[in-house]
């Protein structure tokens, strides 16, 4: 009844009967998660820290085998940041910030994610997803420990849904046999074949692209020279394969990734000898043992919506892209980031329900710009015709010798932060001379204070909480409208010089209203009660559906 | 004249990439050899400059 789709890393939830199962009337929860992956356990942990209600079902008990993600961006560590979990990431994991693209046997330029000082976190680290997982998981259990509301149950597999007008009706089947459980509101993360999109029969739809791509995780032995850096090879000639990435990992694990092409025998190209014939090629000499390995094809599709009425879809069921730019995982921890507070202001009464369509809008306006540039990398990597293999290698032939043909290298445009240009919750940019890094809709740029970061004390930790940032500006000590209290966080560019570049601009001061995900809502030179209360009114969706 | 600008000049590469990608969808090797040509032709008029030609002329050589 319950086979395991994959192999455990850790088993982290085992089964154990819950008191729903024994009950004649359905328990409702406010929400129900489905999966227990990244996504699903970063809504719990956004939910929890928020004391709402929420319940994880996951159809294994623990996190997967394999390395899969890799690559966690720094947008996608401050939310686990927020989620009190950021930190131990970064101890794990390997920091980098510097890419070098070769063609061939030489390289032809080199490129540094994060050109500038001042944050927390790294431009990228580099993590096997288990870790990235656990590291999550222990802080729900911390979470628990402390009192929040989260409930995380293994190998509770939902095997049908009703979608009703006001909630959601589940069968979840179990070891002891099936059980209903009921939910005002359900996220979906249960992945890239999210078999709940296919029982609510709804499309997924996109490119699939014609090529395989072989991973193999190896653990070097001895000393070995390669540094931390991304290492991208466009027909390389000391390898197989039309293109390879080199990638480096805790626990002196190297993530090596040959492109093999479409038409390949799977099994006979998984034969661990066949896998060592394609790394020796290339390692000549070096010594190592197989961690894990993995072929993989992929497709570039989003479903039209990411809301059905009570159903949000989040990470890969909502969206998939090619793994050129790290844009899977990361994009997933942004739509938790997104709906996390949206549905704690609406279950809680403080905002009406249309403030969840802004979860479709500025989430699938994300995805749409990941599928773009993931798609883009794909189209350069693998081109599709001759002609298009034939400007491919022209501009790395130009990249060699000149600057100019170098931006038109696309190697996997690595996951930057979304921002929410032009969207219903944006309100005034009244600013004048305000940098356009901090224009709203944009993702707060982080800045050393003191002996701490602004990006620490910016965005909802405990409840879903909007705040008034202050740069050397006038402002009240406290101020509420539409039923919220917002907290005041004071600053000067006295003391950060930063702020001046990241904030101000040519402004001398500065008021900025922040969305509990550390996005700009709104920003003014000056204080203004009646402003800011209809900024916030309109980033807590009071605006949706009505004439402007 | 002359002085061919061999700096950054594309604001946005990626964009300018695919449109030029865009344009051969669905053309034939041949279809897109002729394209091409007249591609050049449309910008070499653009630029006039016989010495600045020439320099792109060479940049092209490798």
């Amino acid at each position: 009844m319950f086979d395991d789709r994959y192999t455990l890393a850790y088993k982290l939830y085992p089964y154990e009967k819950s008191a729903d199962q024994d009950l004649d009337t359905p328990v409702r929860h406010p929400v129900v998660v489905v999966g227990g992956g990244p996504i699903g356990v970063a809504t719990a942990l956004d939910l929890g820290q928020q004391g709402i209600p929420v319940l994880v079902l996951d159809d294994h008990e623990g996190v997967g085998m394999g390395s899969r993600a890799i690559c966690f961006s720094k947008r996608c560590l401050e939310v686990a940041d927020r989620y009190g979990c950021g930190t131990p990431m970064v101890e794990k994991g390997v920091t980098w910030n510097l890419g070098k693209v070769f063609h061939r046997d030489h390289k032809v330029f080199e490129f540094n994610l994060l050109p500038e000082d001042g944050h927390k976190y790294p431009a990228f680290i580099n993590l096997q997803q288990p870790y990235f997982e656990s590291f999550m998981i222990e802080r729900l259990r911390a979470l628990q420990a402390e009192g929040a509301p989260i409930q995380l149950r293994g190998k509770n597999r939902v095997d049908a849904i009703e979608v009703k007008d006001d909630h959601v009706v589940l069968t979840v089947m179990t070891p002891d046999g099936p059980y209903t459980v009921e939910a005002d509101w359900l996220v979906a993360a249960d992945g890239a074949n999210s078999p709940l999109r296919d029982k609510l029969g709804l499309g997924f739809t996109g490119k699939v692209f014609k090529d395989s791509f072989l991973i193999a995780d190896i653990r070097m032995k001895g000393d070995v020279d390669f540094p931390t850096e991304r290492w991208f090879w466009f027909e390389p000639s000391h390898g197989e394969g039309a293109s390879m990435l080199l990638h480096r990992q805790p626990d002196n694990v190297w993530r090596v990734d040959f492109q093999i092409g479409w038409d390949v025998d799977r099994k006979e190209e998984m034969k661990e000898e066949n896998i060592r014939r394609r790394l020796d090629a290339f390692l000549k000499g070096v010594e190592y043992d197989m961690v894990w390995s993995s072929i993989y094809t992929f497709q570039c599709k989003r479903m039209e919506s990411f809301r059905h009425g009570r159903v949000f879809f989040a990470g890969d069921a909502a969206h998939q892209v090619s793994p050129f730019g790290a844009r899977g995982a990361n994009s997933g921890i942004q739509d938790v980031d997104n709906l996390g507070w949206k549905l704690g202001l609406v279950i809680s009464g403080k905002a009406p329900e249309a403030l969840l369509d802004s979860y479709s809008a500025e989430r699938e306006h994300g995805a749409d710009e990941n599928i773009l540039n993931s798609t883009r990398s794909t189209d350069f990597i693998t081109p599709k015709s001759e002609t298009s293999k034939i400007f491919r290698d022209a501009v790395l032939a130009l990249s060699d010798k000149h600057d100019f043909a170098r931006p038109f290298v696309n190697s996997g445009r690595l996951s930057v932060p979304c921002y929410y240009d032009g969207l219903p919750l944006n309100g005034a940019d009244d600013l004048p001379g305000g940098p356009a890094r901090a224009r709203p809709g944009a993702p707060c740029p982080d800045v050393p204070l003191g002996d701490g970061f602004l990006i620490e004390r910016l965005g909802a930790r405990k409840g879903a909480a909007f705040q008034i940032l202050a740069v050397d500006a006038e402002v009240p000590e406290t101020f509420s409208a539409h039923g919220l209290d917002l907290e005041v966080v004071k600053v000067s560019a006295a003391d950060a010089p930063l702020l001046r570049e990241r904030y101000l601009g040519e402004a001398r001061s500065a008021v900025y209203l922040i969305r509990p995900d550390q996005h700009v809502a709104a920003r003014w030179e000056t204080w203004d009660d009646r402003a800011v209360a209809q900024a916030l009114g309109r980033a807590t969706g009071h605006d949706i559906g009505k004439e402007q | 004249m002359g002085q061919l600008n061999t700096t950054r000049n594309v604001a946005r590469a990626d964009d300018v990439y695919q449109m030029l990608i865009d344009a051969h969808e669905g053309k034939t090797k041949d279809e897109s050899d002729a394209f091409n040509a007249r591609l050049i032709l449309t910008l070499i008029n653009h630029i006039g400059d016989e010495a600045v030609i020439a320099e792109a002329l060479s940049v092209a050589e490798g």
